[in-house]
């Protein structure tokens, strides 16, 4: 379902703050993977995704989504083969605009928008129902600015909007990490419950390990812009905290004392 | 003094449909676009010439001030989006181009037209009523149309885009959103209706001048601002919805006129108005940053709870 080969991204590349962030990446999803990705600040993860999603252009390789080459498409081109989520729960939503608003720009994504009404009378009826999957009490609020909802619910919203129309690839970068530890819980459990009833191929950066090892199918960890470790279904079920950490320290060396990873 | 005034309502409806076409780049864009000074005289330019010059239709005239105006929103959107130059420079160097277009498309600084006929004049004819009358009515009419039209398309798909363009760029470019797009479409939009707005007013004051459109930009921020101070006088569900807010604008531009046709009767020398225009924008914009910071100190207690 997604197909990446030697895919490479140096950033201010000849100039004192170069830096490597993607040293040829290989890595192929097959359809209905939930990969989690795990690694230290810096190790290329956020790079990684947004590559996928053609925020940046490539410098070489190649990316294929559901067997096409999207590696020179801008980022509104390939949207209608991605659904993201970001970080930050006040990127991924319009503040200013209605829940039914922007529930309807979410249904549209990858469409071209021309001059028929923005929300029609169909989505107006549906809507309401898809909203109350998330039992948090929004399907009562269409006409609710996104701008009053709590965090939480901001990011609820906006894996719904991202999974509204099915996506190839999910891509989640951290999506519970700007979170309290209860509101991300719900909110994972939610993306669990999307992926395993859409069968969606997903990517997902989380900074927990537990979470990493529990969710998905698959795991890869991420160091100084390479894939270092790749491991599925039984070998990855039976992973600890302790395996993931020993084979982190031996990767990273030094570094490795400082990094945020301990703290998972 | 009541002349002054009908004088000033009529010209307040007209410049009304700069003010929507601020609007739409200041408060759904955030931008302050800088090509409205160029292109409002650019509108007006082109009608004058084409009705003395070319005999033009006077109808014709105002349609085609509107589409020039509209490519001179189109130039600082292209400048804006596709060399990514920052919204404000692109358009300081539109406006700065047009000043020099202007001159070349008039050949002299100003152009009368005090012989030709112009909508109102005709109108005027059909009718029986004053040229004053018909240049309001007619102004409202054409405000009217264009608040439906801005409704209408900015609840279309491609008009949200475009909000949410404005809201979260990030997000609606994730949605498969070229924001390139939107914005140039946005700038061309607002535009049009500036030019659209220069052209009607060269036509109801029978001149098109160079300097016809120096600091339109702060007066069509100044009407958004008086329009919004004023709306919050009333309800807030007969002021909440977009129309509300659009014809807020157009409120807030004819207030602007009537206080401006004022202090001129009170003796202030014309020249000093765009003075007093700036010092309410400012103020406007001021007031909201200083009570927010006046309302935080003041909050403040010393043992950490307040007692209320």
């Amino acid at each position: 379902m997604l197909k990446l080969s030697r895919v490479r991204k140096t950033f201010n590349k000849g100039t004192v703050t170069e830096k490597q962030a993607l040293r040829g990446i290989d890595l192929e999803l097959a359809d209905g993977d939930f990969v989690t990705v795990i690694g230290g600040n810096g190790a290329g993860k956020s790079t990684l995704l947004n590559m996928i999603a053609g925020v940046y252009p490539v410098d070489s390789g190649v990316i294929e989504i559901a067997g096409k080459d999207v590696s020179r498409l801008s980022e509104p081109a390939r949207a209608k083969y991605l659904g993201r989520v970001f970080q930050d729960p006040m990127r991924g939503t319009a503040s200013d605009m209605w829940i039914e608003e922007n529930l309807a720009l979410a249904a549209r994504r990858g469409k071209s928008r021309g001059l028929a009404w923005g929300i029609s009378a169909k989505e107006r009826a549906e809507f309401p129902r898809l909203l109350a999957t998330l039992d948090l009490g929004l399907e009562t609020r269409m006409r609710t600015k996104v701008g009053l909802l709590s965090g939480g619910q901001r990011q609820a919203l906006t894996l719904l909007m991202a999974t509204l129309t099915d996506p190839r690839v999910l891509l989640l970068d951290e999506h519970t990490a700007a979170l309290d530890p209860k509101t991300a819980a719900k909110v994972l459990e939610l993306t669990a419950q999307i992926v395993e009833e859409r069968h969606l191929t997903t990517l997902m950066i989380t900074h927990n390990m537990n979470d990493a090892i529990r969710l998905g199918n698959r795991l890869i960890m991420m160091h100084d812009g390479q894939v270092i470790f790749d491991v599925a279904g039984e070998e990855k079920r039976a992973l600890t905290v302790a395996d993931l950490l020993q084979k982190f320290g031996r990767a990273a060396g030094d570094e490795f004392a400082n990094d945020r990873m301990l703290l998972g | 003094m009541l002349l002054a005034l009908q004088g000033a309502v009529s010209q307040g409806v007209i410049w009304g449909i700069m003010v929507l076409g601020v609007y739409i780049t200041f408060k759904l864009l955030d931008i302050a676009d800088l090509t409205v000074d160029g292109s409002f005289a650019l509108g007006g330019c082109v009608c004058a010439v084409l009705v003395v010059g070319y005999g033009a239709d006077p109808l014709v005239a105002i349609i085609a001030a509107m589409l020039a105006g509209a490519v001179a929103g189109a130039v600082t959107g292209f400048l804006h989006t596709v060399f990514e130059i920052p919204a404000i420079l692109a358009g300081i160097l539109t406006q700065i181009s047009l000043w020099s277009i202007n001159l070349r498309v008039m050949g002299k600084s100003n152009t009368p037209i005090l012989a030709n006929e112009t909508i109102f004049s005709r109108l005027s004819d059909l009718s029986g009523l004053p040229q004053s009358t018909v240049a309001t009515i007619c102004g409202l009419v054409i405000a009217v149309l264009m608040i439906a039209a801005l409704y209408w398309f900015f609840g279309t798909e491609l008009g949200s885009a475009l909000r949410a363009t404005g809201d979260n760029e990030d997000m609606i470019r994730a949605l498969g959103v070229n924001t390139k797009v939107t914005k140039v479409v946005a700038l061309t939009l607002s535009n049009a209706l500036v030019g659209l707005s220069g052209g009607l007013i060269t036509e109801s004051q029978k001149y098109a001048d160079i300097g016809m459109g120096t600091g339109a930009i702060v007066i069509g921020l100044a009407a958004i601002v008086i329009g919004e101070v004023l709306a919050r006088l009333l309800p807030a569900r007969f002021t909440a919805g977009f129309a509300a807010r659009l014809t807020a604008a157009v409120v807030g531009s004819v207030v602007y006129f009537l206080i401006r046709a004022i202090v001129l009767q009170m003796g202030m020398d014309a020249n000093d108005m765009k003075l007093l225009s700036a010092i309410i924008v400012a103020l406007a914009l001021c007031v909201p940053v200083v009570w927010e910071k006046y309302r935080l100190r003041a909050s403040y207690t010393r043992g950490g709870e307040a007692d209320a």
